[in-house]
């Protein structure tokens, strides 16, 4: 790093200090997710078996189609990213739009997922009836709800993110500032987007070939 | 010709409570700041005060066993989250920084602002949990007590907890890039004063710890709320789960509370003996290497808990190692005092007291780090010694020191150096009385976080709470004198101690935007001389 902290172009410097402030962000929702996944790495070791057991009353499908659509929403995003970077005033919002809605069709089908479950009794503390592995299953449902609600909460604020980015776009004209606020916002995406990666077999593909 | 009119200061932009409340500039920050932590300090100074009284006679007379559990996690939870982790960085470290790297502004001055409401809300969750009837798990919260068995607010503190975390990690987050990013031309890395040095190391560990804890805190409130949970050995939980998160954030949160009162007495020390800091670049690499073992350590809160006996010598070798580089930078100091011109001036008193108070508590954490003498030691009065004379003697002189030092450039004002010295002198005889026995009530056996004792205990109790009173005194002193040289202070130059350092290249009070022009960066930083005059 030079000297002189600012170099002659303030459009880099005010786009790399965005970033390097997203990216220490994104560096301490590691460390929170972390705690969990290290709770999760704790059940697993301690009763494997149990865990598996309890992975089986998880909606797969429904997991897997989460997958899909959040995966998608970073390609969304992504392709986003660059029309903010070319200045495409129209694409960009559109993209934010497509983003933004597949954001929330996760959010639909974890709700939808959420309320088998609750009918399914698989919700400890409040609603709840495995008996095989009974124990384990409470924990690893406990350590489900948290993370995915976690995760589901960093998705809504992601998805209101977007929705006021876009929001902002709505007249022209296209300030270059506002590619470094979009990609930034990218990177929040792809981090939330990422966290599902790990959750996702965690959760559901839990000794699914058995 | 006349000279251009120097521009107003920033305490001159805008006398309404909504401009400081709505404000974004970083040295208004610190002030809001400075003023809140202020308020925490005296209500987690009553409890303590209350406990002191308690404990002058052997009987549990003053209070209930219950309420006395309750005043100590309360004395706890306010000093920890609400005073010591913001007081030097969210203070000090927000006015300064940007000051002594010759910027305007941090990075991101929405989200310091940001920071401080998260603090005060933080700050309210918890006042509700004391105002509601308190809370008596212990600033640890230790599972299953918290989670399962304990009758009072655990949710509210937690979550005021949790709240004021994402404070701390906005005020790292902007420091981190501040310091990266908004330099002045020939502001090199090892350029910059250890002050900047100690609170970027500080932000590292606050961006990295806090998260750990905040999940944490969301495990143990489901857990309470839903009575299922992670921690709950019932169900195959693990209730040291709990332990082991709630250290690894714990223990570099010590060094959140220590590191920047490192970075503060390294510039009092220079400045009042006249002397460039030894060995510069090995205090930056022990600031560094502080940080990062810290993160190694957590283990040796729990030499006793039943975690494995192997794990626990590889933590305890670890926590000597953390100790090399906090002796080194004590040498350094010392070196750095090594014929220096020395002037007892209040800053240099509360510094030195410092340097001498933290060493103690420091050796004295190396027997603790000793897993046989733990095994003796943990849980007694030792162990709030030795943390106090960190904490106290250490963290809050240099604390107290800082804002002497730094008193002039923040307010414009003079504070009266007679009562400086005597405040300093207060602090330092108070809190030698007050803990200082505290070391042997351990060493003989008497546990912490009890409100009752056996009458043997009593002589050495009985000198503490003396001791405190004298401390409540040293510590209101300060709050008169320098509360009245805001009104009838003399007015301050911009260099009144004759420093080195960019922050004292600019007008005291500072203008809105600190600099006229960007000030040009010495090239070797503490360029003192002995032979020279503080002013």
């Amino acid at each position: 790093m030079s000297a002189t902290a600012r170099p002659s172009d303030p459009a880099t410097w005010r786009e790399q200090t965005a970033s390097l402030g997203m990216w220490v962000f994104l560096a301490t929702e590691v460390m929170f997710f972390g705690a969990l996944f290290l709770s999760y790495l704790y059940l697993r070791t301690h009763d494997g078996e149990g865990v598996a057991a309890a992975s089986t009353h998880t909606h797969e499908w429904l997991g897997t189609i989460n997958t899909a659509i959040l995966l998608t929403s970073s390609f969304t995003m992504a392709l986003a990213v660059r029309g903010a970077q070319l200045a495409d005033r129209v694409p960009v919002r559109r993209l934010l739009w497509a983003t933004a809605a597949l954001g929330v069709a996760f959010l639909a089908v974890k709700g939808i997922e959420y309320g088998m479950e609750w009918r399914e009794q698989l919700v400890p503390g409040l609603r709840f009836g495995i008996e095989d592995h009974a124990s384990t299953a409470a924990l690893f449902f406990f350590l489900y709800f948290v993370a995915t609600g976690v995760h589901a909460l960093h998705l809504a604020i992601g998805v209101l993110a977007v929705l006021w980015m876009s929001w902002r776009l709505r007249r022209p004209p296209f300030p270059d500032w506002r590619a470094d606020e979009i990609d930034v916002l990218g990177l929040y995406w792809h981090f939330v987007d990422a966290v599902w990666i790990f959750l996702y077999p965690l959760f559901y593909l839990v000794n699914l070939h058995r | 010709m006349s000279a251009p009119a120097l521009p107003r200061s920033y305490l001159e932009e805008g006398y309404t409570l909504r401009s400081w409340i709505t404000t974004r500039d970083h040295k208004r920050i610190a002030i809001l700041y400075a003023l809140a932590i202020t308020a925490f300090f005296f209500l987690g100074g009553a409890a303590a005060a209350i406990i002191r009284l308690e404990l002058v006679t052997p009987p549990g007379d003053l209070v209930s066993a219950d309420t006395y559990n309750k005043l100590f996690t309360i004395h706890g939870v306010v000093m920890v989250w609400f005073f010591l982790i913001p007081s030097i960085p969210a203070t000090l470290g927000n006015f300064l920084l940007p000051l002594m790297i010759g910027a305007r502004e941090v990075a991101f001055p929405r989200l310091n602002i940001l920071s401080w409401y998260i603090y005060v809300l933080g700050g309210l969750f918890t006042v509700t949990a004391v105002i509601a009837g308190g809370v008596d798990t212990g600033w640890t919260f230790y599972t299953p007590f918290s989670t399962l068995f304990s009758n009072t607010h655990v949710v509210w503190a937690v979550m005021g907890v949790f709240i004021v975390g994402f404070s701390s990690i906005l005020t790292g987050i902007n420091f981190i890039v501040t310091v990266h990013r908004m330099r002045a031309p020939g502001m090199t890395w090892f350029r910059m004063p250890l002050f900047v040095w100690a609170n970027y190391a500080t932000s590292l560990i606050m961006v990295l710890a806090t998260p750990v804890l905040a999940m944490t805190l969301v495990l143990l409130s489901v857990e309470r709320l839903l009575h299922v949970g992670i921690f709950d050995p019932a169900l195959g939980g693990d209730p040291l789960l709990f332990q082991h998160l709630f250290w690894f954030y714990s223990h570099p949160a010590v060094y959140i509370m220590v590191l920047p009162a490192m970075g503060v007495a390294s510039e009092i020390i220079t400045c009042f003996a006249r002397k460039p800091i030894f060995g510069y670049r090995f205090m930056c690499y022990a600031i560094l290497g502080i940080a990062g073992f810290g993160f190694l350590v957590w283990g040796h809160h729990m030499f006793v808990s039943g975690q494995s006996m192997y794990a626990g010598m590889v933590f305890s070798m670890l926590s000597f190692m953390v100790a090399v580089p906090s002796a080194i930078k004590v040498f350094n100091w010392t070196a750095t005092l090594y014929k220096g011109s020395i002037v007892f001036t209040a800053p240099m008193l509360y510094a030195l007291g410092f340097v001498g108070l933290f060493t103690i508590g420091g050796m004295t954490g190396l027997y603790l780090a000793s897993i046989a003498l733990d095994v003796h030691l943990t849980d007694t009065y030792f162990v709030i010694a030795h943390f106090h004379y960190i904490m106290v003697g250490g963290s809050v002189m240099a604390y107290l020191g800082g804002i002497h030092y730094w008193w002039p450039k923040i307010t414009g004002r003079l504070y009266n150096e007679a009562w400086g010295r005597m405040g300093a002198i207060v602090i330092f005889v108070g809190f030698n009385l007050t803990f200082f026995p505290q070391y042997i009530l351990g060493y003989l056996g008497m546990p912490r976080r009890y409100h009752e004792y056996p009458p043997e205990f009593q002589v050495l109790n009985v000198l503490s709470s003396a001791g405190a009173s004298v401390l409540a005194v040293g510590y209101l002193l300060p709050l008169l004198y320098l509360g009245w040289s805001l009104f009838r202070g003399p007015r301050a130059a911009p260099n009144p101690w004759n420093a080195r350092g960019l922050e004292w290249k600019t007008a005291s009070p500072p203008p809105k935007d600190n600099f006229v022009e960007t000030p040009e960066v010495d090239p070797v930083p503490y360029a003192y001389d002995p032979e020279e005059k503080t002013a």
